[in-house]
């Protein structure tokens, strides 16, 4: 292979980065358009049923009265709610730590095709005083906003 | 008084800073020579300085000073005396007076080394890393003050965050910036020879030990925190694609790509421009990734307080440095005389693909971490980009790196014979065959993924071998092939723990078992214990192998008093290169435990390959010294080794 010219090779190697950077765009902009997981809050799901099969993270409050566990103790029962609307929801495996009925958490999921959300992920507030920013707008919007300070601020309570 | 005496040291510092930045800058631009010399001793004083402001504050720490509002809000007199060191940085502030100390030590020991491409460049440099640092000597002192008193003095702290109680603070930190400002040494070394014209293989040589030295640390922050995160958060994983770990993994990325293209620089004085560009977008991200951990923008276990106008602050920092940064570099590019040529079969061509792919791959996790953000910040969706985007986009970039990887060292530089490759990477190509083969068959690995991870691992690592087995290499060329090696441990860890993970979740009660294959793990015992300033319920699992006890293990589901909060801590045991991982969740109100029980293998692999990286990039700081030889021997370039700090 012949040895090109300078101003030949440096065109060369921009075109060979921009067809590398428009390929990995172009997967990227794919990729992101097939994984990427809405948040939504049960009003969100009352008014449009998401499909089977589309992973979305559910947010909200964890009902008060409403977690049950199933018989082999393995599968947990709780709905999720932003005080309009109300999502069941089961979810197989270990409960977080700071999981608690009246608290936030979020469920990243999808409904199976008998209509039943299905977590395979939970995430509740990592401490006593955060509160998962979609659950606290989420709430908000609703009508029910969350002390904001406390919601907010992770660590620092003088603020 | 003590914290008193901390913030005047600070100012001071600030002040040494400011002399720094400005003094050579005005005696280069008039020649005068006073001037340029107060560069070396302002930047001494300034790491003594900010020595003595990082003590004051460790020693609030230490004594548990709670009149100072920062102790008062992260510490606690029963914390474990460790964490009362570590607490230090465990919080915003102290973490950017960590930075700011890392930053200033950084510039005495520029001061202090050989200026190997003379006085006035390293002036020069030291005036830019004097700017930079005053950024954030400004950012601490305005906005994020770590000795602001609290009047009355509470009589006991808040406590640490139960998750940060952990050896892991003492290093993942420090070492992650230990990296990020090694690569604002290289940043200030390229706007350094921008402007004075210096840009060449001399340049980079000097600037290559800095690259290598920030990128080992990079490189084992980021696998201590994959480590820590893996054994403390207790999900059993190692990786998830949080936006905090992208943070950190995109300017290793852009680190990686300007090791390689460096050393085009170095070698062949090409890639000249693009090079600089890299620098700068390495120290860029870095300040990115402080940026979006520090601003609030993320909320996670890394983001300790949100506080809006500190994120306004850091992101105009961010605006001047790298607007400054790529405007020098536009009125300087076309000053950068182009390289020299080099052919497409060639080392130089497969360093540039290097760089592509890192590129596109440092590209694609930008998009995914910022996308989110953006989309929100426009008002649209609020949308999470999970580990499927990354795993899709970035794994088959990381698989073509692989096979690249294993071909580039024996590709000669400027113009390459092919008619040795076939022969050389024979063992490579038979090594990927068998080990896809050993996955298939005994294994019974059927996912596509999975056998090209094997595939992938066994190429490398074979093709990594053969190089450091050669006598008489260079330190550089075994740090490469090292650094190659330890890729390909890497990779062998993260797929054989994926794709040979056994898992079991079960309720158990004392006396039950669970099997999994030919594993058979027993609930032994669940009691409750008490550790400094924890209970705990602790379960006793006994495990064997095939009838064999392999180990026991105590999962705990800790309760800390302050701030009272619950953590799981796993109970893990090696076995071989991999282990065995188990969580205990909550009783079920009927005797019963949840257990989640996890056997990994290989798994330390991945963490053991993050090592063999950075060891690697540490060896790659001796040069060209030969390994296991004394006598230098004359390279074919008349290249003299390069001297440990140059």
């Amino acid at each position: 292979m012949a040895v090109a010219k300078p101003k030949q090779q440096r065109l060369v190697l921009a075109l060979a980065a921009i067809a590398v950077l428009a390929v990995a765009g172009i997967i990227a902009a794919f990729a992101l358009e097939d994984t990427a997981a809405y948040f939504k809050a049960p009003s969100d799901i009352a008014a449009e049923q998401p499909a089977a099969g589309q992973v979305i993270r559910l947010g909200g409050l964890v009902k008060e009265g409403s977690v049950t566990r199933s018989a082999d103790g393995l599968v947990l029962n709780f709905t999720v709610t932003d005080m309009k609307a109300d999502t069941a929801v089961s979810y197989r495996g270990l409960v977080p730590d700071l999981f608690r009925e009246k608290q936030g958490v979020i469920a990243t999921g999808s409904f199976d095709a008998n209509g039943r959300f299905v977590a395979r992920e939970l995430l509740a507030k990592h401490d006593e005083k955060y509160m998962p920013p979609e659950v606290a707008k989420a709430l908000e919007k609703n009508g029910h906003p969350v002390n904001a300070p406390t919601a907010m601020v992770a660590s620092d309570p003088a603020a | 008084m003590i914290p008193e005496l901390g913030h005047f040291a600070l100012w001071l510092a600030a002040a040494a800073a400011l002399l720094q930045a400005f003094a050579p800058t005005l005696g280069l631009w008039r020649n005068d020579e006073g001037l340029m010399k107060l560069a070396v001793p302002a930047a001494l004083a300034q790491a003594v300085l900010t020595v003595l402001a990082f003590a004051a504050l460790s020693w609030a720490f230490v004594v548990s000073d709670f009149s100072v509002k920062l102790v008062a809000t992260n510490s606690h007199t029963m914390k474990p005396d460790m964490y009362l060191w570590t607490g230090v940085w465990a919080n915003h502030e102290g973490s950017l007076l960590l930075w700011v100390l890392v930053m200033a030590l950084s510039g005495a020991a520029v001061a202090l080394a050989p200026a190997t491409l003379g006085p006035r460049f390293r002036d020069r440099v030291l005036s830019v890393q004097a700017m930079v640092a005053l950024g954030f000597f400004a950012f601490l002192l305005i906005a994020s003050n770590p000795f602001e008193r609290l009047t009355p003095a509470p009589t006991e702290g808040q406590g640490l965050n139960p998750l940060l109680q952990d050896p892991g603070l003492a290093f993942h930190p420090p070492l992650l910036y230990i990296g990020y400002v090694g690569l604002s040494v290289a940043f200030a070394f390229a706007v350094a020879g921008m402007l004075e014209d210096k840009v060449g293989p001399a340049w980079a040589k000097a600037t290559r030990p800095w690259v290598a030295g920030a990128w080992a640390f990079l490189t084992m922050g980021i696998a201590l925190g994959s480590f820590w995160a893996y054994y403390e958060l207790g999900w059993g994983g190692w990786w998830f694609w949080d936006p905090v770990e992208n943070a950190a993994l995109m300017p290793w990325l852009a680190a990686t790509a300007l090791i390689h293209s460096i050393a085009v620089v170095m070698k062949r004085d090409a890639l000249r421009a693009w090079t600089l560009l890299l620098s700068v977008a390495a120290f860029s991200l870095s300040m990115m990734g402080t940026f979006i951990v520090r601003s609030g923008l993320l909320t996670s276990v890394h983001a300790f307080a949100v506080d809006p106008t500190r994120g306004l602050f850091l992101m105009a920092l961010m605006t001047i440095y790298i607007g400054g940064a790529l405007a020098i570099y536009a009125l300087a590019a076309g000053r950068v005389a182009e390289g020299r040529q080099f052919s497409l079969l060639s080392r130089e061509s497969a360093l540039v693909a290097n760089n592509l792919l890192m590129s596109a791959m440092l590209g694609v996790v930008l998009v995914g971490t910022l996308y989110p953000m953006a989309l929100e910040g426009m008002g649209g969706a609020q949308i999470s980009v999970g580990p499927p985007y990354f795993n899709r986009t970035v794994v088959p970039m990381l698989l073509v790196a692989t096979v690249l990887m294993g071909i580039a060292p024996y590709l000669g530089w400027r113009k390459s014979a092919t008619g040795h490759l076939a022969s050389r990477l024979l063992p490579a190509g038979i090594a990927a065959a068998g080990a896809v083969v050993v996955a298939v068959f005994p294994l019974g690995v059927r996912e596509i993924g999975s056998l090209l991870g094997f595939g992938a691992a066994a190429w490398l690592g074979v093709a990594s071998i053969s190089i450091l087995v050669k006598r008489g290499l260079t330190l550089s060329a075994a740090g490469m092939a090292l650094a190659h090696l330890g890729v390909a441990v890497s990779i062998l860890g993260a797929t054989a723990s994926g794709a040979l993970q056994r898992e079991a979740l079960v309720a158990m009660r004392v006396g039950d078992a669970v099997e999994m294959g030919p594993w058979r793990a027993e609930l032994m015992d669940v009691r409750p214990i008490a550790g400094p300033n924890w209970t705990a319920i602790e379960a006793t699992l006994d495990v064997r192998r095939n009838g064999e006890p392999v180990a026991v293990l105590h999962p705990q589901s800790r309760m800390f008093v302050a701030p009272s909060q619950e953590t799981t801590e796993a109970g893990r045991a090696g076995w071989r290169t991999g282990e065995l991982y188990s969580v205990i969740g909550k009783p079920d109100g009927s005797g019963r435990w949840q257990v989640h029980l996890w056997v990994k293998p290989m798994v330390r692999l991945i963490w053991i390959g993050g090592l063999l990286m950075a060891l690697g990039g540490v060896l790659a700081l001796g040069g060209k010294v030969r390994a296991g030889a004394r006598r230098r021997s004359a390279e074919p370039e008349g290249a003299l080794p390069v001297p440990q700090a140059a």
